[in-house]
């Protein structure tokens, strides 16, 4: 008997243990998103002002005078525009191919290895990958590499983020389609499109935080401006490179600068987190339950 | 009966009137045929795009790979590309110390994060732990730079290395040369944070391959939930946690940016974790571009990226092949 209770209260004590110290790194992870948070906007906030969003960098930007980096964000949001679209007219096929075709065979798993390793795969490696190939062609540090750059950066993103959401696609629904006559073109792009809708889009919401947000692919491939960028083959600045730039900078007025221009990137990268995530509370409305 | 039934037709036609003809069952199979072939060039495109960066790499790098030798290259010391000397090593073990500092801080937080979440948590805690990781996984690399440098650095300088100082001064792997702050230290912890919510995510879709039947059969029988994890569930996911670790790792081996902020980057053989390093990543990103006027330098910089992309490449696979297998156990 004594032996039995001195055994029940030890495995007690460690599951009581257990639970605390889970519950405490539960704490840290949320707290680590917490503090991040904060050092950005109560650093950032200070320096933050509407020329900083409004205007392009003018002389002396970098010595702590006057300017914003209105060419950072409307140059990042081109490369990220641009090179979410380009990703999705590969991920989308890809997606559908393998839900509609390969399924969990065997080839379909080789193909989901391939785009896991792609995703794996640092974005400095694709950086410098884009520049050998830039070399090759005779392409410029330019907006277009910058696109091509951040799609491939975006291409596994997107999807796995697509297929995973696709393969849990009722089956019922396919077989409904299919047996009123239609092709698997037809149950593709008109059922399966459709009813995934809300996952396809946070996939594609998911790929271009991401996009927006990366600094070592666009680092020799889109080069740098302080002018807005007007043209496809031309250098362009990025928000990621323009924190980057500025942190470097030995004058403080600059670093708060950086500090700012983190904040800005930051709010827009949770508002496309968030606004995925209401987006597809949204759109869920639209589809088969 | 035949009233309604024409009455239908003619509807029918009257709503066809407005549109265009509808393509003929061959049309329509000739496309899905087409569509068939065009999809399935796309899907070979990612499986072609490893080959490609690897070969175009390679090639590349082939200048600097055919002029020394490879152990030369890889465990030299001395970096100097403008007397024609490429050591990787300091680059190398900066790369192995700070993805090394980075994984041990964070496999066990997150372990348990992904334990209490899979196997305690109330569905409302879920609902509310899963936005904090998404927002955790989506903050961008600068950021967490940003983050490092402003929080970490000063948190190493005044607090941890002033205690590591005093307390643990004569262990050599913790003592203090160099007191700015900036280092491997402060690099792992930024790396330790960005790797967290991946770990925490694929721990937590592997512990869910777990049957229900198996705990609910341990609980059954007196053990506590503690024990029942310890006893049943771990064993299971044993080879699925190791290659969550290992998927962590080859992240953090890649990134890039965040780690270049804090870590201090001089070329040095690192002892202490309060050293800087010099990255890998860091290395090209800080030299690419202005390489061009010194032979072979770019080539080295390739190089170096190429050895970044085997390592990270024989993690994933090793790593993906495992999880692959004990999740499609769950679907199957």
């Amino acid at each position: 008997m004594g032996i039995k209770k001195k055994q029940w209260q030890r495995r007690h004590i460690v599951e009581a243990f257990m639970k605390t110290i889970m519950l405490g790194s539960l704490v840290i992870v949320a707290g680590a998103l917490g503090l991040i948070l904060w050092t950005i906007i109560s650093r950032g906030l200070p320096a933050l002002n509407w020329d900083m969003v409004s205007q392009v960098p003018k002389g002396g930007f970098y010595m702590g005078k006057e300017g914003g980096v209105l060419n950072a964000i409307i140059g990042s949001a081109y490369l990220a525009i641009g090179g979410t679209f380009l990703a999705i007219l590969f991920s989308l096929p890809i997606a559908l191919y393998l839900k509609t075709y390969l399924g969990d065979s065997t080839w379909g798993n080789y193909v989901r290895l391939s785009l896991d390793v792609l995703w794996g795969i640092p974005s400095i490696v694709y950086g410098a990958f884009g520049f050998t190939l830039m070399i090759a062609i005779g392409l410029r540090a330019s907006l277009l590499a910058g696109i091509i750059v951040l799609a491939l950066v975006e291409l596994p993103i997107m999807t796995r983020a697509m297929d995973e959401v696709i393969r849990r696609m009722p089956a019922d629904l396919e077989h409904a389609a299919l047996a009123l006559g239609s092709t698997q073109l037809e149950v593709a792009l008109r059922v399966v499109t459709r009813q995934m809708l809300p996952g396809i889009v946070t996939a594609i919401l998911l790929a271009f935080g991401r996009g927006i947000g990366d600094a070592a692919s666009v680092l020799f491939t889109a080069g740098y401006t302080d002018r807005i960028v007007t043209s496809l083959t031309r250098p362009t600045a990025s928000l990621p490179l323009a924190v980057f730039f500025q942190l470097g900078s030995p004058f403080p007025e600059v670093q708060q600068r950086g500090y700012a221009s983190a904040l800005i990137l930051t709010i827009i990268v949770l508002a496309v987190s968030l606004g995925s995530r209401w987006l597809s509370a949204r759109l869920n409305k639209y589809t088969v339950k | 009966m035949s009233q309604s039934n024409q009455s239908h037709t003619l509807e029918i036609n009257k709503q066809a009137e407005g549109r265009p003809p509808r393509p003929s069952v061959a049309a329509r199979t000739r496309q899905d045929q087409l569509a068939r072939r065009v999809f399935f060039v796309i899907t070979l495109l990612p499986v072609i795009l490893i080959v490609v960066v690897a070969v175009a790499l390679f090639l590349r790098a082939w200048p600097i790979l055919s002029t020394y030798p490879l152990s030369d290259l890889l465990f030299g010391e001395v970096w100097k590309p403008s007397h024609g000397q490429f050591g990787f090593k300091p680059f190398i073990l900066g790369t192995v110390w700070v993805t090394a500092v980075g994984v041990l801080l964070s496999v066990p937080p997150s372990l348990l994060v992904s334990i209490y979440l899979a196997e305690y948590a109330h569905t409302a805690t879920r609902s509310i732990a899963k936005p904090v990781l998404d927002l955790l996984a989506a903050i961008p690399p600068v950021v967490y730079g940003v983050w490092g440098l402003l929080a970490i650095v000063p948190f190493v300088d005044e607090v941890l290395a002033p205690l590591s100082d005093r307390w643990l001064g004569s262990v050599s792997l913790f003592s203090v040369n160099q007191p700015t702050g900036f280092g491997i230290l402060a690099g792992g912890i930024v790396l330790a944070v960005m790797i967290a919510p991946l770990i925490i995510s694929v721990v937590y879709e592997v512990f869910s391959t777990v049957p229900n039947d198996l705990r609910h059969a341990s609980l059954a029988v007196g053990a506590t939930q503690w024990q029942t994890i310890r006893n049943i569930v771990l064993p299971r996911v044993t080879p699925g946690i190791i290659a969550a670790v290992v998927l962590g790792a080859s992240r953090a081996l890649g990134e890039t940016i965040a780690v270049l902020i804090v870590v201090g980057n001089v070329a040095n053989i690192p002892t202490s974790i309060f050293d800087s390093a010099y990255p890998l990543p860091a290395l090209i990103a800080n030299n690419y571009g202005d390489m061009m006027s010194i032979p072979l330098y770019d080539a080295a910089l390739l190089g170096a990226a190429l050895v970044l992309l085997v390592v990270i490449l024989i993690f994933n696979v090793i790593s993906m092949l495992v999880l692959q297998r004990m999740l499609r156990r769950k679907w199957a």
